[in-house]
């Protein structure tokens, strides 16, 4: 690494001293390796001196073992990183790489061309302040590039540069790059990307990607390195209102109440009127703090900590605005959603929302559409599968505070959260608010549940029996209605199979309308606490997520979950319904314990084993638990 | 009041830019306020190294004017240079931290040491179960580490917020996407995280950052008359009695420094006369080769590093 190797030996201090203020860049780079994309970076890394001479020997050696350029150096190996991946010829992930230069220094998100790409490209993309789009000069405008360049515009980059690579194979030719030029702009133009800047070169012979190619005369502009050091990319979000996610609150004493943040968006001074959201009290800054001393200004990108000069009360997710340009606050929104997990997206289901610093229960709906990547087009879609777009409405459990994702990434953009496995499955960008969720509140009623319950002589709550289809359910559920009648309680009885015959009539059995089903019932089973009645449920419900979403629905203490549990064998050597010997003989799909999974509770209130129980005496532990909890005398 | 952004002698950056290490400082800070929001046992595990010596002073920087809300963990195994355990423990005293020293009883028990048990087997047992060990014993769910993604090709993937199994695994396939600065640090039961905020710092940020916030650092990684023998061309140092010499083999000493620092015996140390830390950097930018090559832990094979994460070393 021995750029600027006159300066470092005569005045270190001098050269150290230039470094320090250098700025930051971070890129994305988008093609396949057919595009020579691995060469490009491995170019500017190996031209930038940042090739380490131990480097360079394992890639010789790497290059005469696996390369795929003759006897010459073969740049991309520089870049592949598992070795799983390096032995396949591709890399499957977001990679990033590092170099600098005497103006800035780069991170380069380092993204696959191929077609599970759009999990890796997104997600390299959301922190990108530009974008490099490989186009082969003989084969011009792709699919792959419009779908590249579709994301990015997605994901809000507004710079992008297209490198028009492997000049060197269409002889330097003006008309080539010219009708790529051409082609190119008339379609980012559809799509909304106008800052573009065109630049012919080879990445394998290095015209154009440090040095001025003296074999293209004809092109005038800068060469990528030149572009990349001098392109302007940070001014739009220090002109945005002040944002700031409260991240941490600092109480080291009684004396001292900071709320640490990042600053996303803004300038904020001491005195500046602020105002914290959702709650929408306002105050002013009183300090800004750091280990380096107060300042008298922060800036969008810096992390510090802010005092407030009333004592009002903020915490971790809130988020610090502008008082005079404050965020949205909503609780219903239209987004994109990605979905980046192998299991399918499951409307209805409610997963985590993390946005910012905030984290909050939300409920996807149907996709309004999917969006297919290569040629925009919208088409119909019930679910998202991995690597999937579409567009989705969004409820959520609470409001929070945003900004649509053109204005800022931070505040506009989201991830979304499996409840049970935590893994990241989807990441989306909202766009704005449903006007409904302003308008439409619960409507304030005179007679309510507690109003209700008085005049019965008992509590209303849930009893949720789920188990495989034959386990004895239903059986137990009807003993269990009988004796409560008997005693005078009021309930109502929700039996899968009567359900589908009506208000769920439209839902099959894939894994996505199996959630949508059970939301209904538990929005019904809901209205039916809230009328004052004692509700029996009696559904397969196989997945412990919506088993859950049932019972978060009711208050604590109004669910019973009932487990009817009974071997596979068993139950399919009773098939009362005769469905078990259809769905063994492939006549019915999505089965729950043949071809479709079942999550039995972790822990149920009852757990009913029926093949040592009765369903008599099952019906009698669970009376008895409905007393214990208070439901019934 | 100063301002980071109107410091003395930054008016080569416009108004309303940071500097790439202020950039990546503020990056750092976020990381680990995130992580320690979302956590209820964070450690910070501490090498006694530069990056270690950054990691600490981003720490002191994020949660500033509280202390960091969680103690230091060094994996010790008892090979490491006599200066870094006095440099370990005066950090921690001028800091006022919480430090934790963990060393696998069963290392030593065993007398695990590099000479008889050779490199792998003795940075298996002591760092990779001494970790797995002390990460159980506190119920640590969280645990900051210093890697960095230019050290290594297949760390370039990794994430800065990293899933770890009940069993410590590391498995590629279940790393989590990360968009934006949203981090997602939820876990399953027994699962933990290890949390990188330098993972987009290079050797050169370091060692720049080291320099502009004048971070103590251990006085290992400045040149000094030190007694060393030539093994294959790496120089060891002989720091105490336990070094085995072979037979005539007599320890020289000659001006050197190190680039790395791990236990005595398996760190290659360098001929240098830079004995300040612009003549390390000088001598660093000048230099072609790079950083872990001093390290004989990664000789095993291009992709040991690999295999190691797998195994639940950092």
């Amino acid at each position: 690494m021995a750029h600027a190797s006159d300066l470092i030996a005569s005045d270190i201090d001098a050269y150290l001293e230039s470094h320090q203020y250098k700025s930051l860049l971070r890129f994305i780079t988008c093609g396949s390796v057919d595009d020579g994309k691995s060469t490009l970076i491995g170019r500017l890394l190996y031209e930038s001196h940042l090739v380490f001479e131990d480097h360079l020997a394992t890639l010789a050696a790497d290059s005469a073992k696996v390369g795929t350029q003759g006897g010459d150096l073969d740049f991309a190996l520089l870049l592949d990183g598992l070795s799983a991946e390096r032995e396949q010829g591709i890399t499957i992930d977001v990679a990033y790489r590092f170099f600098s230069t005497e103006r800035r220094k780069f991170i380069v998100a380092d993204t696959p061309g191929h077609e599970q790409y759009t999990r890796n490209m997104v997600t390299g993309a959301s922190t990108a302040d530009l974008a490099v789009i490989l186009i082969d000069a003989r084969k011009g405008v792709l699919t792959q590039t419009r779908r590249h360049s579709f994301l990015v515009s997605l994901l809000g980059i507004k710079r992008v540069v297209v490198a028009i690579n492997k000049m060197d194979l269409v002889d330097y030719s003006h008309e080539v790059y010219s009708a790529i030029e051409t082609e190119y702009s008339d379609f980012a133009g559809r799509i909304g990307l106008d800052d573009i800047t065109f630049i012919p070169l080879s990445a394998l012979k290095g015209d154009n990607v440090v040095d001025v190619s003296q074999r293209m005369r004809w092109y005038h502009g800068p060469t990528l390195m030149g572009h990349l050091e001098t392109v302007q990319v940070d001014d739009d979000l220090a002109e945005a209102p002040f944002r700031m996610p409260v991240q941490w609150v600092n109480r080291p004493n009684l004396d001292f109440r900071g709320f640490s943040g990042r600053i996303v968006g803004g300038t904020i001074r001491p005195g500046d009127l602020v105002r914290v959201l959702p709650a929408g009290t306002t105050s002013k800054v009183d300090r800004i703090v750091t280990f380096d001393g107060d300042l008298d200004r922060a800036i969008a990108g810096q992390s510090v900590t802010i005092t407030l000069a009333d004592e009002i009360d903020a915490s971790r997710g809130d988020l610090i605005c502008a008082g005079d340009a404050p965020a949205e606050v909503a609780d219903q929104f239209e987004a994109h959603i990605v979905w980046m997990h192998e299991d399918e997206m499951l409307p209805g289901r409610s997963y985590l929302m993390k946005i910012g610093t905030r984290t909050v229960g939300v409920t996807l709906g149907h996709p309004k559409y999917r969006i297919d990547v290569n040629n925009l087009d919208h088409l119909a879609a019930t679910t998202l599968d991995l690597n999937e777009i579409g567009v989705c409405n969004l409820s959520l459990d609470r409001p929070i505070p945003f900004d649509p994702y053109d204005h800022n990434r931070e505040t506009g953009g989201f991830v979304i959260i499996d409840k049970l496995t935590h893994n990241t499955v989807g990441a989306g960008l909202l766009h704005f608010a449903l006007r409904r969720s302003h308008n439409i509140h619960w409507q304030k009623v005179q007679v309510d549940k507690q109003a209700r319950t008085e005049i019965n002589n008992h509590r209303s709550g849930v009893v949720w029996f789920t188990g495989l289809s034959g386990s004895g359910k239903s059986t137990i559920a009807n003993i269990v209605e009988s004796k409560l009648h008997l005693l005078g309680v009021r309930t109502y009885l929700l039996d899968g199979d009567n359900v589908r015959h009506g208000l769920n009539r439209d839902l099959g059995f894939t894994d996505a309308d199996r959630v949508e089903n059970i939301r209904r019932i538990a929005e019904v089973s809901r209205l039916m606490v809230d009328a004052g009645l004692v509700v029996l449920v009696s559904f397969i419900s196989p997945f412990r997520a919506e088993r859950q979403l049932a019972r978060s629905r009711v208050e604590q203490g109004e669910f019973i979950e009932v487990h009817v549990d009974t071997p596979l064998d068993v139950a399919e050597s009773r098939d009362p319904k005769g469905l078990y010997a259809k769905a063994r003989a492939g006549e019915l799909a999505n089965f729950t314990g043949i071809d479709s999974p079942y999550e039995p509770p972790e822990v149920a209130e009852v757990h009913v084993d029926t093949t040592s129980m009765s369903a008599e005496s099952a019906a009698d532990a669970i009376i008895a638990t409905l007393q214990s909890i208070g439901i019934i005398a | 009041m100063t301002d980071i952004v109107d410091r003395p002698s930054s008016d080569r950056i416009p108004a309303g830019r940071l500097t790439h290490l202020q950039r990546l400082e503020a990056e750092a800070i976020h990381i680990m306020r995130e992580a320690v929001a979302e956590s209820d046992r964070p450690a910070m595990l501490y090498s006694v190294g530069k990056d270690s010596s950054v990691m600490l002073h981003l720490a002191i920087k994020a949660f500033y004017p509280s202390l960091p809300p969680f103690p230091l963990v060094h994996v010790d195994t008892t090979w490491k240079f006599n200066e870094m355990y006095a440099f370990r423990d005066q950090t921690a005293a001028r800091l006022g931290l919480d430090l934790i020293v963990h060393q696998n009883p069963e290392c030593v028990a065993r007398g695990i040491n590099p000479f008889d048990h050779g490199s792998a087997v003795h940075t298996d047992m002591w760092k990779t179960e001494g970790l797995k060990q002390v990460i159980d014993q506190h119920r640590f769910d969280l645990c900051f580490g210093g890697a960095r993604r230019d050290e290594e090709k297949s760390r370039a993937k990794e994430r800065v917020f990293s899933v770890r199994s009940a069993q410590h695994q590391w498995d590629p396939k279940r790393q989590r996407p990360e968009l934006w600065s949203t981090y997602n640090a939820r876990r399953s039961n027994g699962e933990t995280l290890r949390v990188f905020p330098i993972s987009n710092w290079t050797e050169l940020d370091v060692w720049q950052y080291v320099h502009l916030e004048q971070i103590p650092i251990v006085p290992l990684y400045y040149s000094a008359p030190r007694p060393v023998v030539d093994r294959d061309g790496v120089l060891i140092m002989v720091d105490d009695d336990r070094m085995r010499l072979g037979d005539g083999e007599l320890p020289m000493v000659k001006n050197v420094r190190f680039r790395t620092l791990g236990c005595y015996p398996l760190s290659g140390a360098i001929e240098s006369d830079a004995d300040s830390l612009t003549g390390i950097i000088q001598e660093m930018l000048l230099t072609t080769t790079s950083e872990r090559q001093g390290r004989i832990i990664d000789f095993d094979g291009s992709a040991s590093m690999e295999k190691k994460k797998q195994e639940g070393y950092f």
